[in-house]
Order: structure tokens, then sequence, then C-alpha cells
């Protein structure tokens, strides 16, 4: 009997939401200017970032259509001289909920511009520990990773290893410099040391000199357990391995790399999403698709559990102990209520395979051991939120 | 009182188990085949591609076997080991449930968010039912009106009328489900979340949740703490629920939903099947590698088996 009435009503007035609900949603990208590096076998893709945010909105969609939830997606682009000011406000006109891909400081104007707006914007760009910190804003949620997250995975890994000793070569961006920062930082958090650092400001062809330039790079900085290498531009890096004077692994933005993502996480149903990405965009997941997909997930998981699009109840709820997304790594993804940063394990990663993933067993926290891994509730210094 | 006296009655018993169990190994594509009385494995079968869900006909003449990345369901001989011939599955095939009617197989296509409903007489697909993004949990009611498919990205079980093969309701559940259950009758319909870490009960009739199973650990983290596969015992008094990467089986009182008892196994328990007298279950552990057997009278961990790398599916075969 109770069949015959819900055979009479159709697919979408199943028994969870009756209410139609438009969810728009904004991909605002802005170019970014990059010095040139030596090697250029790995081009950024053109829709990094771009195509994650895609798939999630495919993945809110579906579920999106049992409850009577529509999700567009728009995309907006500008260049890297180019109006940021009229795209932002472009933006906040189709929507209150844009994920940003653009560089740090125009991250930082764009929420200054939607303070005051409601609006929820993500950052699935910048690593930059000070948008977490000092320089967060309440409007702001991260998807990405801070750099300080990256580095703790990557010094509960050495501690692991007993890898106590390490030296650090580091080149010269701004990018390079905030990573080497985080590093050192963590090292001294998980009581290791950085005994040997140098800079690398080298314009040599390394293509063709990496085999006589690195040893003599590397011969003064004394002995070591491992390497450093803060590297973000991907510039010199790749030329570290195995050309070092001692034989001693590397670690950083190259070799054992510890980030948000990569093509070779598999376990925890990740393979299901490496092979959605993959038939969507027709290339390998990265960090910041996934950062992207990440955000629009969390968007459309708000609105399925609160059935609302209200920018203040969404912020209230994703904020919340309640919320909790399903992230493919193996533990409920939610965000810290003190700065916005979504809790995440980190995979440390080669070209080829999963290393291990942090937090590793036994750093053990009162709340959760994902809060082991960046800055932490007492040692917080951004004021903006709470 | 009575937990004393049944180890004595198991242990008479137990000479006389007989009874295969036919455990998938997701990445060494076989399948290891435990004897119950040795509680050794006895035979190992090549399969496709990435077997996963595994499950007899109803005169166990058949296994059927989810060749997930052969993109196939194939269809084996138990007495010989032999493929017989693959069913149209659609890509994917990652779990599925035969139909009281032992004919048609419901299968859900994890990578395109489909349900196919295939007829393993004529080997032909009779329907394919859009669901959410990830389908894996399957279930059919004991009277065969209603399957059940849950979906692990959109958070849903999908109720299915097998008459018109459509949709009628669709409910909400915590993040990532996994496995569904009818019990007490086909009255109640139990849905595992792996994220959430719950199992949700809901009354079949109305689709209303009726209650809600939570677990607790000690000395794991809530998060580590992940409902995937369970099984009810013959009298529907009890379920044993497999909890993923927490190395627990739970035992949970199905009249009111607390959880009575906590049992260590493996690492990342899937799935079990019971032998054929259910005197004993034998837990899938996906990381370590081997199955896990427990005493069901006693609840405990009795024996671990080594098997293939990731053992998944389990299926009883008398």
């Amino acid at each position: 009997m109770f069949r015959a009435i819900a055979m009479a009503c159709a697919l979408t007035c199943a028994s969870v939401a009756q209410a139609q609900i438009d969810v728009p949603l904004v991909y605002l990208h802005q170019a970014e200017d990059l010095p040139p590096v030596l090697s250029n076998l790995d081009p950024i893709p053109e829709d990094r970032g771009r195509a994650g945010a895609a798939l999630g909105v495919a993945d809110n969609a579906t579920t999106g259509s049992f409850l009577g939830h529509d999700y567009a997606l728009n995309v907006i682009s500008v260049p890297a001289d180019g109006d940021l000011a009229t795209a932002t406000r472009d933006a906040l006109a189709l929507s209150p909920f844009v994920v940003l891909d653009m560089p740090t400081d125009s991250l930082l104007a764009v929420a200054d511009q939607a303070q005051g707006s409601g609006a929820i914007l993500f950052n699935a760009s910048s690593h930059t520990d000070r948008l977490r910190g000092t320089d967060c804003r309440a409007n702001l949620l991260h998807t990405l990773p801070s750099n300080a997250m990256r580095a703790d995975a990557l010094m509960q890994f050495a501690r692991f290893k007993r890898w106590d000793d390490m030296a650090l070569i580091a080149g010269t961006h701004p990018q390079d410099l905030a990573f080497a920062d985080a590093l050192r930082a963590s090292a001294a958090k998980f009581g290791l040391k950085i005994s040997g650092e140098k800079t690398w400001a080298f314009d040599a062809d390394m293509r063709r000199n990496a085999a006589q330039e690195v040893p003599l790079f590397t011969q003064d900085l004394g002995d070591y357990d491992l390497l450093l290498v803060a590297d973000e531009l991907h510039d010199f890096g790749r030329y570290i391995p195995y050309n070092t004077w001692q034989a001693r692994p590397v670690a950083g933005s190259e070799a054992l790399v510890p980030g948000a993502w990569a093509p070779v996480v598999e376990q925890w149903g990740a393979a299901q999403l490496q092979s959605r990405f993959h038939d969507l965009a027709g290339r390998d997941m990265g960090p910041r698709d996934y950062a992207a997909w990440a955000a629009i997930r969390t968007l459309g998981e708000a609105v399925t559990r609160t059935n609302s699009a209200d920018p203040a109840t969404l912020r209230a709820f994703i904020l919340s102990d309640d919320f909790e997304l399903a992230g493919f790594k193996g533990r409920p993804l939610s965000f810290r209520a003190w700065n916005g940063q979504m809790r995440q394990p980190i995979p440390l990663v080669t070209a080829r395979a999963l290393v291990a993933q942090a937090p590793l067993p036994g750093y053990l926290h009162q709340r959760t051991e994902l809060d082991t891994l960046g800055s932490d509730q007492p040692e917080r210094t951004c004021g903006a939120f709470q | 009182m009575t937990r004393f006296l049944l180890p004595l009655v198991t242990l008479l018993a137990a000479p006389a188990l007989g009874g295969e169990i036919w455990v998938t190994n997701e990445k060494d594509d076989t399948i290891s085949v435990i004897d119950v009385d040795s509680l050794e494995v006895v035979r190992t079968i090549p399969t496709g591609e990435r077997p996963r869900g595994i499950t007899f006909s109803k005169d166990f003449s058949r296994v059927y076997i989810c060749a997930s990345d052969s993109d196939a369901v194939q269809v084996m001989d138990p007495d010989t080991g032999e493929i017989l011939h693959d069913l149209p599955s659609g890509e994917d095939p990652e779990q599925f449930v035969l139909h009281p009617n032992d004919r048609h197989l419901y299968i859900a296509n994890e990578d395109d968010a489909i349900t196919t409903v295939v007829d393993t007489e004529t080997r032909k697909v009779i329907a394919q039912i859009n669901v959410g993004i990830e389908p894996e949990g399957m279930a059919v009611s004991p009277d065969g009106t209603i399957a059940i498919t849950t979906s692990e990205t959109t958070n849903m079980a999908h109720w299915i009328d097998t008459e018109t093969q459509k949709l009628f309701a669709n409910t909400l559940v915590d993040s990532r489900p996994r496995h569904a259950e009818f019990t007490k009758g086909g009255s109640e319909l139990w849905v595992s979340s792996e994220i959430g870490g719950t199992i949700t009960v809901f009354d079949v009739e109305t689709q209303a949740e009726k209650g809600k199973i939570a677990f607790e650990v000690q000395g794991v983290h809530p998060d580590r703490v992940q409902p995937v596969g369970f099984e009810f015992t013959d009298d529907e008094k009890t379920a044993f629920v497999a909890l993923g990467p927490s190395n627990h089986v739970a035992v949970v009182n199905a009249d009111t939903l607390e959880v009575e008892d906590y049992i260590l196994v493996g690492r990342r328990v899937w799935h079990m099947d019971f032998s054929p007298d259910r005197s004993l279950l034998f837990t899938t552990n996906g990381v370590s590698g081997d199955v896990t057997v427990i005493d069901v009278a006693k609840r405990e961990a009795i024996k671990s088996i080594k098997v293939g790398r990731f053992p998944w599916g389990a299926a009883m075969r008398p």
C-alpha cells in the first residue's frame, strides 16, 4: 500500500526533501606570472584546480538530483594584471559561494572586498601560513593544507625514520622561503635538527650539468640523514636526488613530497575519485584539483545536510562539530573553527607510490590526531574566527 | 549464564561443521577457499581482475564474482573452478545481490553511478537504474519486492521497486554508506556508514529512520571506527559488524541496538560470512591479508588464516 503511494510520487519527491534549492557556485581564477624553470617536462595543466571544481559540482549534482538541489558552476578568469576587483564584484553578484584560485595577495584582496557580503570564500591555491594566522579572514576557508601541515607531515615521518639530522636547500622565490620557514619551524616542533643550509641561486642549465653541479653544491653540507628541498616552483629540485655528494634520501618539494593529494593515492576508495577525475579531465588529479573539489563538496555536503543555501547557515554548519566530509583519505574531513583550515591527512608520496600518510601512528592529540598537523588551537595567531 | 555453557557445546559440535568459505582477494585476482573443518586454505582459484563481491546461486551450483577491473560478473562452476561465462554487468561492478527468485542479479556499478539488473538465465541486462555516485551496498528484501543500493559519495540508500525497476525513495544516511541488509522478516533495513561511523536502522514500510547505532572502541579514535560489512545470526537477534581500520568486529543486540562486545580481528576488516551451522564467523581483513575466524558463541577470535592480498568478499558454500 505504501508502495502505491510512494510510486505515484516521482523520483524528485523522495522522502528527504521537497523544496527546490538552487545553489550557484563560482570558480574565480586569476592567472599568475611564473618565472621560467630549468625543465619544461611537466607543464602546468591549463585547467589545474578548475577541473577539480567541475568534478565536485558533478558529484554534488548527482546527490542534488535526488533532493531537488540544483548546482551550477560559473568560471571567471582574469589575467595576472587583470581587473580583479571587477571580477570579484561579478562573482559575488552571481553567488555567495566562491572558490578562489590565485596568488596569496590576491586572495586577501578578494576576501577584503567581499567582507560584509556574507559570502563564503575558499582558498584552493595557497599554502601560505599567514593566511591561516596573522592574515586570516573570517570569510576565507582553506581546503588546501598549509605549509605548516605539509612540513609537520614530513617531520613526523622523519622522526619515525629517525632521520634526526637534516640539511636544507631552498630556492629564492617567496614560496620557497615560506616553505623553508615552515620546515624549520616544524623541525624544531618535533625535536629534529637542520644542521646545514644552502640557498640555490644558480642559473646554470641543469639538464646538461646536474651530475657535475649538484655533488659539488651539496659537498659542504656535511653529514646528515635527510636532505630537504624547498623548491616550490619546481625549478632545480628535480635534479637533486641521486646527485648529492652523500648518498641520502631527499624530501620536500621533490622526491618524497607531502601534499593534499597525488595520483598515487588509491586507498580508502581514492581509486574511484582518481578514475572519475581522469574520465572528466583526461589527466591525473593534483593537489589543487583536490582542494577545489573538496571546497565544492564541502558546500554540497552542507547544503545536503542543512537543506539550505543560506550562507550564514552553511558557514555555521561547516565550522561546527557536526560537519564531516568523506574525502577519500580514510578519515572524515572537517574544519578548524579557529582559522577555517580543513583538517586532513597528508599523503607523503613519490612519483610512483604512497610512502606514508600523516598523521603517523603514535602522534596523539586530545581532540583528533589530524590536529598534530599544522597550527593547533593553543598556538593560533588568527583572531578573526569566533 | 548461557555464555559459559555454550563453548562446551561448540567444542563438541566442532568436528562436524563442514562447508567452505570463499574469499575474493582484490589485489591477487584469486579466490581462496577455506575449509571450515580444518580452517585452512584448500584451494586457490584464479579470477578476473580485482574480484570483490561474491555470491552463490541458491543451490550453490554457480558462484558469481564481481571482477571489477574486468568490467564483468563472472559465473564460475564451484566444483571445477572453471569460468563458465561472463554476465554483462555494466562498468566496474563492485558488489551485488541475488534476488530471491535466484535469477535477477542487482549489481552496483561503482564508476558509473548505476545499478544494473541482469537476468542470469538469458544473460541480458533487464534494467539500468541511475543512482548516486559510487553505488556499493546492495540488498533485496526477503519477499523480493524491494532492492536497495547505497551510494558512497551521495550518502543515500536508494529504494528500488523490483517490479518496475524504478526508484521510489531516496533516504540520506551518514557519510560513505557501504553495506545494507534487511532484517526482522524484512521490516527493517540496516545501512552502515563508513566515515559517519554509524549504522542507520530504517523502518521499511515508511522508509523512516527508526534508530542509529554508534560504536566506541577503547583506545581507538572515533575517526577510525568505520563500520563496513555486517551479518545477522539466524535468529536475527545479534549482528556482527566489521569496523574497518579499528580492527574490531562489534557484536550488536539487534533488538536494543546496543553494542555488547568488541572482538579484535585482523587489520581493516571488510566483510564476513558464517559457517553453515553458524557457529563460526569468517571476516576478511584487507590490510593484513588474512581471515579471522570468530567463535560465535564465545565471541572470540580463535584463528587467523593467511589468504591472498587484500581479501574483500566472503561467501559460504555448504
